[in-house]
């Protein structure tokens, strides 16, 4: 049901997330945050069974700031999603598994920008683009046809415009709201957010 | 559906004269949806040896990195670059320790003995039953097809460049027969004193 979006740039990751916390068929809150900053530089957006995404997520997060206390740097985006994808998939063959759809997303200044799908199977991929939940099926295309390798913060945050106007004319269930943030060489942004109010006057075809 | 066609892909090996080719196509899904079109599933673990493994993505990398694991340990331990065959035998035999829990891939091995330089080539099932033939090789969601289409090209001492044209139109016109697999493809030739990488083309729906 939930919904997350990534872009990467060529200095830059920008990450969408909806905010609506539901369960069963009541929406419970509309304002929750699914993307956490984990370290100055490293952004992970989480989806899936509810208290396993705050759960998991805060585990990966804990050992990530454990990590830079012990050897006083921090862990890349790249190394940071290889342990994510390690833990969630030993914990796939144990009797109580994670079910968690994320992005782990981080810039790097030597090693760039990296956004990594990773599902529930612990599947991982560093990507340009993905998204995750139903929403992201009425994406992929709009990702297909406006990503380029030269795209800037402000291209990238209007497709993420697009995306949200396209899941909220087409995908059933009701996605209020998008936060959006980025991530790049000088850290975690918080951008305004896409939600219904805000694309009243938003022309797509511009 | 079986879990071994959850993210589509295919491998295929053959056996020429003095060499060996490994192919491997670029999708990664989840089920019917392209995901990534840039996944090869072949990697490059010794100087002269290929693994290609399909079936499903996260026991693609969960099997990748511990067999590299082992591997290292091997050659760290014994001070010598690991042959095929005996890295063949311990795949096997990481495969079977999971016997009733498998890890859901299909691995090829191909490559040449560091010493003799023999070409070699390998497949497994899922818990680790060795195959070793001496023309090819398949794994993956199109293996019917890439046996059809091997058995009519393939024939035997072919030369790396030969090969290279059998292997690269069996891989071609086999995954476009098959919606998981395709979105081009690498193919690796391997010689004595050297290994071509070349990337295909293909069709993209």
């Amino acid at each position: 049901m939930e919904t997350l979006l990534g872009i990467k740039g060529p200095d830059f990751v920008m990450l969408a997330a909806d905010t609506t916390h539901a369960h069963s068929v009541i929406v419970m809150k509309e304002d929750e945050n699914k993307i956490h900053k984990v370290a100055d530089n490293l952004l992970i957006s989480t989806v899936g069974e509810s208290g396993d995404t705050e759960q998991f997520t805060e585990f990966i997060a804990k050992n990530i700031a454990l990590y830079k206390m012990r050897n006083g740097y921090d862990l890349s985006p790249r190394s940071a999603a290889h342990f994510t994808r390690k833990n969630l998939a030993e914990s796939l063959r144990s009797r109580t598994r994670y079910q968690v759809f994320m992005f782990v997303a981080g810039y790097d200044p030597n090693e760039g920008p990296e956004l990594t799908f990773i599902d529930y199977l612990a599947s991982s991929k560093s990507l340009n683009y993905a998204g995750h939940g139903y929403g992201s099926m009425f994406c992929a295309s709009i990702f297909d046809r406006y990503w380029h390798p030269n795209i800037t913060q402000e291209e990238a945050y209007d497709v993420l415009k697009k995306c949200v106007l396209e899941i909220q004319k087409r995908l059933i269930v009701n996605l209020k709201n998008f936060s959006v943030a980025v991530v790049d060489k000088n850290g975690v942004r918080h951008l305004d957010q896409i939600s219904a109010k805000s694309l009243v006057d938003y022309n797509a075809a511009a | 559906m079986s879990i071994l066609a959850y993210n589509g892909g295919c491998v295929v090996a053959m056996r020429g004269k003095d060499c060996v080719a490994i192919a491997t196509d670029h999708r990664f899904g989840v089920q019917a949806q392209t995901i990534s079109t840039d996944f090869k599933k072949v990697f490059h673990i010794a100087p002269r040896m290929f693994l290609g493994l399909t079936g499903l993505q996260t026991d693609i990398l969960t099997v990748r990195d511990r067999l590299m694991f082992r591997k290292n340990i091997y050659e760290t331990k014994e001070n010598r670059e690991m042959a095929p065959k005996p890295f063949s035998a311990m795949l096997s035999s990481f495969l079977y320790e999971h016997r009733f829990g498998p890890y859901f891939i299909e691995p090829v091995v191909a490559g040449l003995d560091p010493k003799t330089m023999k070409p070699f080539i390998c497949n497994m099932d899922l818990i680790g039953c060795p195959n070793e033939p001496d023309d090819f090789v398949v794994a993956g969601t199109c293996a019917e097809q890439l046996y059809g289409m091997c058995e009519t090209l393939w024939r035997p001492d072919l030369e790396p460049d030969q090969l290279f044209e059998v292997i690269a139109q069996s891989m071609v016109n086999a995954f476009d027969r098959d919606a998981m697999s395709g979105w081009g493809a690498t193919v690796f030739i391997i010689e004595k004193d050297k290994i071509t990488e070349r990337s295909l083309k293909t069709r993209m729906d």
